[in-house]
């Protein structure tokens, strides 16, 4: 409703009367003397320490014990159907006995429903918050993947760890469609008692690889 | 609820003050209301506290806002821009009813009768759901105290935490009752466990997830450089409905719109911690128009005014635009936690729903709406805890004044008599000295009856306050004794 449209623009430049005639958006002065990080000491540690403290797990490995970290992880939870997204490197599943499912065609929802767990990597974590972000990079996969199954084990290289929100934010590619996750699902609706696990994955487990 | 011409759905509560006398005499929702605001009060401290430069990302949101608000227009066109170039489309909504119908063609357009619904305040603000069931579509609200309260056919009572008036043994009983109507039942043996209940929604939710083919959000923040659009949520509802359905339809209002990408390092900052207390919300969903292969194939975002441009227009007022929905001016308003957020008869409650409902609406159009500026002691917390520096206290001031400007002409309010009669006392000694005297002799007799409210029309104002009593003599009296000695 192109009528709705210069009716709304009319209004709003009717409405800011009192703005100079002449003055740009770039005019109007934000002082950004805010930090770019408020993280202290060893970041990687950090990032550990405030993922755990959103009841995820965290282990950390060398590159060469992530296979069989990652085989033993998806045991404890029982996962012998796995869905692997494209582009997942396949040595980190070298120790891995159970079946895979790859998106290649697409898996519908239900078939995601019905998987035991996924494994994804990560764009990048922020040590801050306990954070990790995809998104959507090879080895991510789509948003659906890491979503709809119950357990997401998600690979991160301590490289790949940002010290907080403003320095991750200045790395993201808008364009690419992404999600922040901090911890499992969780709600706070009954009586302010945080409970985890909603409708996201109720387990989150990270394996962080150093180096 | 009520939506006959307004633009801003009533929740069909009386006035602030009668409501406002009923919530109190509410020991169950007093209760409920103390612990739940204390909780997320002293939580909201310490997660502020962490981050010792938070007044100056206070300063930087108060100034993006500040910036979008002046240049409004060029953001909006910036914003259609950049959505459209990423495979999405842009609609213009000047109220409820035409934002409703722009749903709703979207909704049939995809031969669907049913729809999956984020927590939005903009959808309830426009009562789209009633709206949607008036033309055969059913909405399900997916947060869970969202579904808390419309399978209840309640009213929500807080921005972040609707359904905060309950406690876990209603809510058990309202799953019982209600979920098999709508869906997969709740368990017989359903506990109140909030585990349980929260595992009892899953169920039920989960398999209108996997078959909602149409999605409706709210948008926390849409940036205009990159069309951008943000959703901050925690329990994975939201990245379920912006991720499986094949159309996603996002309701945003004119205010939402951040300059530029970067702008959300100051936000995703100021906002989890504002709202629910936490360094991060578990999930925040960032999509820029429709990519292919991955989520819905079909994006439209529409721009909602609905008396946004009204008040953009008042230059002491517009900043009630800024605010961000995080919730934090309720929780440490003591007005809010006395009477709930349902006494404000708005979508938007507490301190914040004071100043913009009334804007939104119109001031000196709505009964309703003009008690809301007076629904404060002015006390300055809500200023204190805004993380864009919103100083409602100052606005509740300049609108109470427009409120009685607006009833000007006409029948006298008895406010507006007591003024006048306060300027004739005033204006002279004699006059004042007289009305002290019969102060002391009136205190006298509310001394002796014990009572503390006064007749007639002054009635009305000790229905929620007591009369001090006058003190048996005045300063005066006292002074011409005491110099005597």
């Amino acid at each position: 409703m192109s009528g709705s449209k210069d009716a709304i623009l009319a209004r709003i430049r009717s409405a800011l009367g009192d703005v100079p005639r002449g003055e740009q958006s770039e005019d109007v002065e934000v002082t950004r003397a805010y930090v770019d990080s408020h993280a202290t000491g060893d970041v990687v540690d950090l990032f550990v320490e405030r993922v755990e403290d959103y009841r995820a797990t965290v282990t950390r490995v060398g590159e060469s014990d992530a296979p069989a970290a990652i085989a033993r992880i998806l045991g404890e939870h029982g996962v012998e159907n796995l869905v692997v997204p494209p582009g997942l490197p396949e040595e980190l599943l070298a120790a891995y006995q159970g079946s895979r499912l790859s998106d290649d065609p697409p898996l519908t929802p239900a078939e995601l429903d019905a998987s035991d767990g996924v494994i994804t990597l990560a764009a990048q974590g922020i040590a801050l918050t306990g954070t990790i972000v995809l998104d959507a990079g090879p080895g991510q996969g789509r948003r659906a993947l890491s979503l709809v199954p119950d357990l997401h084990l998600c690979v991160v290289r301590a490289s790949q760890v940002a010290a907080d929100v403003p320095l991750a934010v200045r790395t993201l590619v808008p364009a690419r469609p992404t999600t922040f996750i901090s911890g499992p699902s969780a709600t706070s609706d009954i009586e302010l008692d945080r409970v985890e696990g909603v409708h996201g994955p109720r387990t989150l487990a990270v394996v962080l690889i150093s180096g | 609820m009520s939506r006959d011409d307004v633009n801003v759905v009533w929740l069909g509560s009386p006035t602030f003050p009668k409501a406002a006398h009923d919530a109190l005499q509410d020991t169950q929702l007093r209760r409920n209301l103390k612990h739940a605001t204390t909780t997320i009060r002293d939580k909201r401290l310490k997660a502020v506290a962490e981050l010792d430069d938070w007044e100056t990302l206070r300063e930087a949101g108060s100034q993006i806002k500040d910036r979008v608000m002046r240049h409004l227009d060029e953001y909006l066109l910036q914003l259609e821009a950049s959505v459209t170039a990423a495979g999405g489309v842009v609609h213009w909504a000047q109220d409820a009813r035409e934002a409703n119908a722009i749903v709703s063609k979207l909704v049939r357009a995809k031969g669907a009768t049913e729809v999956v619904k984020i927590k939005s305040m903009a959808t309830q603000e426009i009562g789209l759901n009633e709206a949607l069931e008036d033309d055969g579509i059913e909405a399900t609200e997916t947060d869970l105290a969202e579904l808390i309260v419309q399978l209840n056919d309640d009213r929500p009572s807080h921005i972040l935490v609707p359904a905060i008036h309950r406690n876990r043994t209603e809510i058990r009983d309202i799953f019982k009752r209600e979920m098999g109507k709508h869906g997969i039942a709740a368990p017989e043996d359903l506990t109140d466990e909030p585990r349980a209940l929260a595992e009892a929604a899953r169920v039920h939710l989960r398999e209108k997830f996997l078959r909602a083919k149409v999605a409706i959000s709210g948008a926390n923040f849409a940036c205009a450089d990159t069309g951008t659009v943000g959703v901050v949520e925690s329990e994975g509802n939201g990245r379920m409905c912006l991720t499986l359905p094949e159309t996603l339809i996002t309701v945003m209002g004119l205010e939402k719109v951040l300059p530029s990408f970067s702008d959300l390092e100051v936000f995703l900052q100021l906002l989890p911690r504002s709202s629910t207390a936490e360094r991060m919300n578990p999930y925040t969903s960032l999509w820029t128009g429709v990519t292919p292969g991955d989520g819905p194939q079909e994006f439209h975002l529409i721009l909602l005014d609905n008396g946004r441009t009204k008040t953009l227009a008042d230059v002491e007022g517009r900043s009630a635009l800024h605010c961000i929905r995080c919730s934090a001016c309720l929780n440490v308003c003591p007005v809010y936690e006395r009477t709930g957020g349902r006494s404000y008869g708005s979508v938007y409650p507490g301190p914040i729903g004071a100043v913009l409902t009334p804007q939104l609406v119109g001031v000196g159009t709505s009964e309703h709406a003009d008690s809301l500026p007076f629904a404060s002691t002015l006390c300055g917390a809500c200023y204190d805890a805004c993380p864009v520096r919103i100083d409602i206290p100052e606005m509740l001031v300049h609108l109470r004044a427009k409120v009685v400007d607006s009833h000007r002409g006409g029948v006298p309010k008895p406010e507006a008599l007591a003024m006048k009669g306060a300027q004739v006392v005033f204006g002279s000694p004699r006059r004042l000295a007289m009305a002290e005297r019969l102060g002391a002799m009136a205190g006298r007799f509310v001394g002796i009856r014990g009572g503390r409210w006064l007749p007639g029309p002054a009635r009305k104002w000790t229905g929620a306050r007591d009369v001090p009593v006058p003190a048996r003599e005045s300063f005066r009296t006292w002074w011409r004794k005491a110099g005597r000695r």
